[in-house]
């Protein structure tokens, strides 16, 4: 999804900078505001981030014949919300763009639209969506990661696209050629960031229960609670 | 194994699974160079729409060879791996003192109540003599 340094348009370059420079700002500040009023999530939090750099440092082979590399931003979504991972998806973008020469600076406002705010935003709606219908949690975690993973693959091909229309069958026919190179390489490495990100959730609730019901991503206590009621509904039925 | 571990187990499992069934069976053979990145070929892919385009910006630092490339992606790998490992090594270990702390707890109280059974008649009486004195004050 790393659109590389100087291959957009400068306005499309500048546009984009502007479309994102928002989210960051934003981000930025409630990151600043969770970690004053709960300083015991950092680590939780600085979790979330490496999580981003490893997967996103990590290039699978597809079943399309080519490379490509999962984002990682689904788990810190779920856990701080999306404006949090604007902000670590930035950093870790900065750091491939400086370091690497993977992505770019002037292509880092368009490759943060993708990855650090439509990811995070979309894997978040549809985390939310599925557990307000009472689906399993790991079930949730699993298809907000994969959602989160793709839906960054296709903004990209639609910014490239946008950029580059082909001159014959225009917006469209591009889509379907960035699309082609994208989303569909993308499709295995979305279920296996899924797979990896249940993992990583199953492992935090093994260790981190009283960190996870803060959140909300557990509520165990409440769970707990709805049972004995029922429980003792049933009781009062049977007497 | 518990169940926790195998099912753990099972999901890095599909997961490397997913990376080699395309290694394996040999996916990439019809392309000129097999598993090139995504991001390269979508370069390539702008270049045939617009052959005219030049890239007007160029990196500010480029690793000088493959390796160098290489030893930074293991670079950012490591550093995420790293930190991920600190943090849930530092959980289990809270966790065990924890347990620890509250096995000591039980043990202790445990030796408590033994205590208090013993004194439990003496309590009783020195709290009845209390009692009488207070009313005598009255």
């Amino acid at each position: 999804m790393h659109i590389a340094e100087g291959f957009l348009p400068p306005a499309h370059a500048v546009a984009w900078g502007v479309a994102s420079a928002p989210f960051v700002v934003h981000g930025a500040r409630s990151l600043v505001r969770d970690v004053r009023e709960h300083p015991e999530s950092t680590l939780l939090l600085g979790a979330s981030g490496a999580f981003t750099f490893v997967l996103s440092a990590l290039k699978l082979p597809s079943v399309t014949g080519s490379c490509s590399h999962p984002t990682g931003t689904g788990l810190g979504a779920i856990l701080f919300r999306p404006p949090v991972m604007a902000v670590l998806g930035t950093i870790t973008l900065l750091f491939q763009a400086l370091l690497l020469a993977h992505g770019g600076l002037t292509t880092l406002g368009a490759n943060v639209f993708s990855m650090a705010i439509v990811g995070p935003w979309a894997g978040y709606a549809v985390y939310r969506l599925l557990r307000r219908y009472d689906l399993p949690l790991m079930g949730a975690v699993f298809c907000a990661a994969f959602v989160a993973d793709l839906s960054t693959y296709c903004v990209t091909s639609v910014q490239l696209a946008l950029a580059f229309p082909d001159p014959g069958s225009g917006f469209l026919g591009a889509l379907g050629k960035f699309g082609s190179i994208f989303a569909v390489t993308q499709i295995p490495l979305a279920v296996s960031e899924g797979l990896l990100t249940v993992l990583v959730m199953r492992l935090l609730v093994q260790s981190s229960k009283g960190e996870l019901t803060r959140l909300g991503v557990l509520v165990a206590s409440a769970a707990g609670k709805k049972r004995a009621e029922s429980a003792e509904s049933a009781q009062a039925v049977a007497r | 194994m518990s169940r926790n571990a195998k099912i753990n187990s099972l999901l890095l499992l599909l997961v490397a699974a997913l990376a080699v069934v395309p290694l394996a069976f040999g996916l990439g053979d019809h392309k000129e160079e097999p598993f090139a990145g995504a991001d390269g070929e979508a370069e390539t892919a702008i270049t045939e729409i617009d052959p005219d385009y030049e890239p007007w910006f160029s990196p500010l630092y480029e690793p000088p060879s493959g390796e160098i490339e290489s030893a930074l992606f293991a670079l950012q790998a490591a550093i995420g791996a790293g930190v991920l490992a600190y943090y849930f090594g530092l959980r289990r270990g809270r966790r065990q003192g924890e347990a620890r702390t509250r096995e000591r707890a039980a043990e202790d109280a445990c030796a408590a109540d033994a205590v208090d059974t013993a004194d439990a008649g003496d309590a009783g009486m020195d709290a009845g003599a209390s009692a009488g004195t207070g009313d005598g004050r009255d």
